[in-house]
Parts: C-alpha cells; structure tokens; sequence
C-alpha cells in the first residue's frame, strides 16, 4: 500500500487551514531545536549564559562552534591534504579490500551450506551463524589480540615464545579481517538465498546437457544469483564501509580519525563532525542510490515478459494517480 | 577455560551494561521510530520533510560517529550532562546515540510494514469517518507492526551487538567488549578461552531474540 495515497484525502478547505495549523507549529518547533543547537553550540546557553533576550547571546561567540576561526582550517588546502584525504584512502583500502574478501568468504561459505555432504553444510553453517552473531568489535578486537594469544597457547604448550617483531597484526589488517568475517558471513547468507531462488528448471536443464556439479553452480546458478541479489549484496557493502568507521576505536588512520585529529588540534570538534558526516553521507547515499538503481533494473527486466502473459495486479497502478507525496521514493515510477 | 571463570564477576559487569544499554536504547528507539514513522505518512508535508531528511542522515553516518558525537561533542566538549555519576552520565549518553541511530532502522522497517497493508484497510477506516490519527493508530499501524516483528528482531539483535561501540572514546561505557578487550590489555586471562567466553555471551543473548521473533512473527502474522 502507498499510505500517502490513502491514508487521508485531498485536504477541503478546513483541512487545509488546519494543516497549516500543524505546519506553522512543526516551523515554531524546529526553529527552537535549531535554536537550542546554536545557542548551545554558540556556549550561550546554560548556567552563566547571557539572558536570551540580549543580542550577546545570539551573536556569534569566539569561543563557540561557529566561529569563523573554528571553520577556516577546511578552507586550508593542508587540512584536506594531511588529514581528510588520507583518511579517506585508509578507509577506501579497508573497505575495498575487505568487500573483495567478504565476497570471495561469502562465495564459499555460502556455497559450501549447500554442499551434498552434510559435515561440510553442518561446518559452514556453524562458521557462518558464529561470525554473524557476535559483535563486529569483538572480532577486530580478537585479531588486534591474536599474537597475544598465540604467545599464551605456545607457552602452554612449553614452546619457545616467538621473537618479538615475528608476527604483529596492523590495526588495517585487524579492521579488514572483522569486516570480512562479519560481512562475509551475511553475504554467504545471501548467496545462499540467491541460489536457492533460481528456479529449479535451470539446474536441471544444465545437468542433461551433461554439465557437471561444479560447472552447474559456477555458470548457471551463481550467475543468475549474483545478478538478482545485486542490490542486496550492494546494500550490505553499503554497511561494509560505514562499519569500517570502528577502525577508529582500534586507532586505525580512517576518515573518522582524521576528523577527530583535526577537532582535537583545532577545537573544533561540532564543524569537524558535520563535515565528517556530510562525506560519509555523500558516499553512502550515492551507494544506495546505486542499489536502489539495480533493482528497478532488476524488477524491470523481469516484470516485462510477465506482463504480457497476465492481467496487471490492480493497486498501485489506481492509487498513483491520485496526489503523491514528494519526498517518498517507493511511491512514484513503481508503476511502468 | 578456568581463568575465564576466575574472572566472571568481570564478565557478568560487562554484560550488565550490555543488557542495560539494549533494554533503554530498544525502548526509546521504538518510540522514535514509530513517531518517526507517523511523520514520514502524515498529510504535513513539512513533518514527512523533517522525518526523511532525519533518518536519511542518521541512516547513512557511521555508528561511531553518532556516538563520538554524542560523548566528545555533547557530553565532553559542551559539558551536557545527564546524570551526577560518570559511569551513568556516559550510559545514558550512549542510550541517546544508540536510540538516534536505531529509530531510523524502526522506522524504515515500519515504513516497509505499511506498505505491504491491504490499501482497501486503509480505505475502509477513512469510509467509517476516521480520522488520519484515528486510522493511523487503530488500523494501520498495529497491522504495520505484526507484519515486521521479523524485521524488528534483526533490528534488535542489530542493536545488541550495535552496543558494544558504546565503547568508543570520549564515552568508554564498561560494556562487555571493553570488558573483554581490557582482560587481553591487562593479561588477566588468557585470549582465547576469554573470547570464546565473550562471544558465547553475545551469543546467549543474540540467538534467543532470533528464536523469540521468529516464532512471534508466526504467531502474530496477519492471515490474508
């Protein structure tokens, strides 16, 4: 259902003065959140503040978050240069380099749940619903931990410990192999789903043409998966690369750090957040939008021969017409 | 496996903050989410406006920096504080983060649910002379919320695991990951039986919400 479309009629005349009502108290409203944020951000609210009907107040204060002072380090090229974009390139490598792992993690394991034997499928599943079930923290936190542990369990064994320097894990690997584990983990629930959905008649049409198991899977089934679980697997790269922001938690140099460097020298922790958040906002939206994109593709390319063969299920083509609301993504071009 | 054991006062602290912090962050982040929700269909195009733009923004910022926001922004660099004790003034600090970053995840979830109602549901309560609140809160939304109990378990299940960045500079709540990671700093316990005894915890709680939620969701679906 399109609620927009439904949930309430074109406004009469008494609606709409009414709604009216509504919006000029939801302006009154926010104005006073935003001038909540600005005074306290301005450190003119509080104990000790100016009263709030001297300009004093609403002036903006040197010492506050919005003085010019606090913003003009990124208009200074060296901010971008030494800070934001190497963070950037740490968190695009972290990212990039675990989403290629996940996938490969999540071929296996995903493929291996479907295995004939069952020790195979049992194993896979184990390993799957283990990674997926404990915090993403957790695991970066285990790796960061892992020469530690090795040391533990030879010195319980009566080996030699290791010479210092031989094995060390760098905070990116820590990040890249809980972001692998984790993520891969849901992928391979997700491959598994795709698999699952193609329809039996394509492996059985590619085993009488005398097609091996192998063959089957690599070019029948795992083509026609990958292609209908493209926005889900975007989706979750989407969430890949916001949770290689925990990278700042284990002191790796990501994007999130180097905001939080330039507020520590600067103190300008609020102007640092918000362009911090603008960029990760930016990135993400763009790869949602992408999946989003994939699929209206999808849905299209598979809606169009249906159409032809059956009658148009008749909702939402009827409902569109009427007033939609802008601002909502799922109402409008649904229909063809 | 023993000095785990040893140190299951430790342990058990930890995973106090961790159900604590779930517990408040779940509540507040359902009622935000559904007034959230309410907003995104009202007939106020200002209100629906204000709902997208919050949970497009919130939705697409990293977790992390909600919660460094919320500790060495508002807590620590304007000196808001909610509560005399640190320990407490922090938890809370991460209950606000957590609630702000999952009520857009309700919300969406919700926003979904609605969509899969019958439009003729909708139709009739507006035919009986109800009013958008009226259909909204008696029809629509107790419909909405049976079909995405699903959802809302993995959004929960989300959270519960989501509270271990409640450990993030600037907040540092004793939950159990930081639990856990300061047993490997301070040698007190060996790692390996030390995180396989934490990630068993998190399992302990995870799995049964699964479990709950899935068997809820069958109980309570609406037959069409």
């Amino acid at each position: 259902m399109s609620a927009q479309q439904v949930l309430f009629d074109a406004p009469g005349p008494r609606a709409r003065v009414r709604h009216s009502v509504y919006t000029a108290l939801t302006v009154l409203g926010f104005l006073t959140v935003l001038a909540v944020v600005y005074l306290g951000f301005n450190r003119t609210l509080g104990a000790g503040a100016p009263p709030l009907t001297s300009p004093q107040a609403w002036a903006v204060n040197p010492d506050g978050q919005w003085a010019a002072d606090k913003w003009q380090p990124f208009l200074d090229p060296a901010t971008w240069t030494d800070y934001v974009i190497p963070g950037l390139q740490n968190t695009l490598t972290a990212a990039l380099t675990a989403s290629v792992l996940a996938i490969v993690f999540g071929l296996f394991f995903g493929i291996a749940r479907l295995s004939e034997h069952a020790w195979i499928r049992v194993a896979a599943g184990a390993v799957v619903e283990f990674f997926r079930g404990i915090p993403l923290l957790m695991l970066i936190f285990f790796t960061m931990a892992l020469p530690l542990a090795v040391n533990q369990v030879r010195t319980m064994l009566g080996l030699p410990l290791m010479t210092p320097g031989t094995f060390q894990v760098s905070a990116l690997a820590a990040v890249v192999t809980g972001l692998t584990l984790y993520n891969g983990s849901v992928l391979a629930e997700v491959f598994r789903a795709g698999i699952n959905a193609v329809p039996k008649g394509q492996a059985e049409a590619a085993y009488s043409l005398g097609m091996t198991k192998t063959k089957v899977m690599w070019l029948i089934l795992i083509p026609q998966a990958v292609s209908s679980m493209m926005p889900a697997i975007v989706a979750q790269l989407v969430v890949l690369l916001k949770d290689s922001a925990l990278g700042y938690i284990v002191a790796f140099p990501e994007l999130l750090r180097s905001f939080s460097l330039i507020g520590t020298r600067y103190s300008n922790v609020i102007p640092a957040a918000i362009i911090c958040a603008l960029i990760y906002i930016a990135i993400n939206i763009s790869l949602s939008r992408l999946a989003i994109w994939l699929e209206r593709r999808n849905a299209q390319g598979r809606r169009k021969p249906r159409e032809r063969t059956s009658p148009p299920v008749a909702n939402s083509a009827l409902l569109s017409a009427r007033h939609t609301a802008p601002g909502d993504p799922d109402v409008p071009d649904k229909t063809p | 496996m023993e000095a785990f054991f040893d140190n299951i006062d430790k342990v058990l602290d930890g995973f106090s903050w961790t159900v604590r912090l779930t517990f408040f962050s779940a509540l507040f982040s359902f009622v935000l989410g559904v007034l959230l929700t309410g907003m995104r269909v009202s007939p106020i195009p200002l209100l629906r406006g204000i709902s997208t733009a919050y949970v497009e923004t919130i939705r697409n910022s990293p977790l992390t920096l909600v919660l460094l926001f919320c500790g060495l922004g508002l807590n620590s660099a304007l000196g808001l504080s909610l509560s005399g004790t640190v320990a407490w003034d922090v938890f809370w600090w991460a209950v606000i983060g957590l609630s702000a970053y999952t009520s857009c995840f309700v919300s969406e979830s919700l926003r979904a649910g609605i969509n899969t109602i019958p439009p003729g549901q909708a139709e009739a309560a507006r035919s009986l002379g109800l009013t958008f609140t009226q259909s909204l809160r008696l029809i629509i939304i107790p419909q909405a919320l049976r079909t995405v109990i699903g959802p809302l378990g993995s959004v929960l299940i989300a959270l519960t695991k989501n509270t271990t960045v409640a450990s993030v500079a600037g907040l540092g709540v004793q939950e159990a990951s930081r639990q856990m990671k300061l047993m490997f700093d301070q040698g007190i316990a060996p790692v390996l039986p030390t995180f396989v005894g934490f990630a068993v915890g998190f399992l302990v709680l995870t799995l049964p919400i699964g479990y709950f939620f899935g068997w809820l969701s069958k109980r309570m679906a609406v037959v069409r």
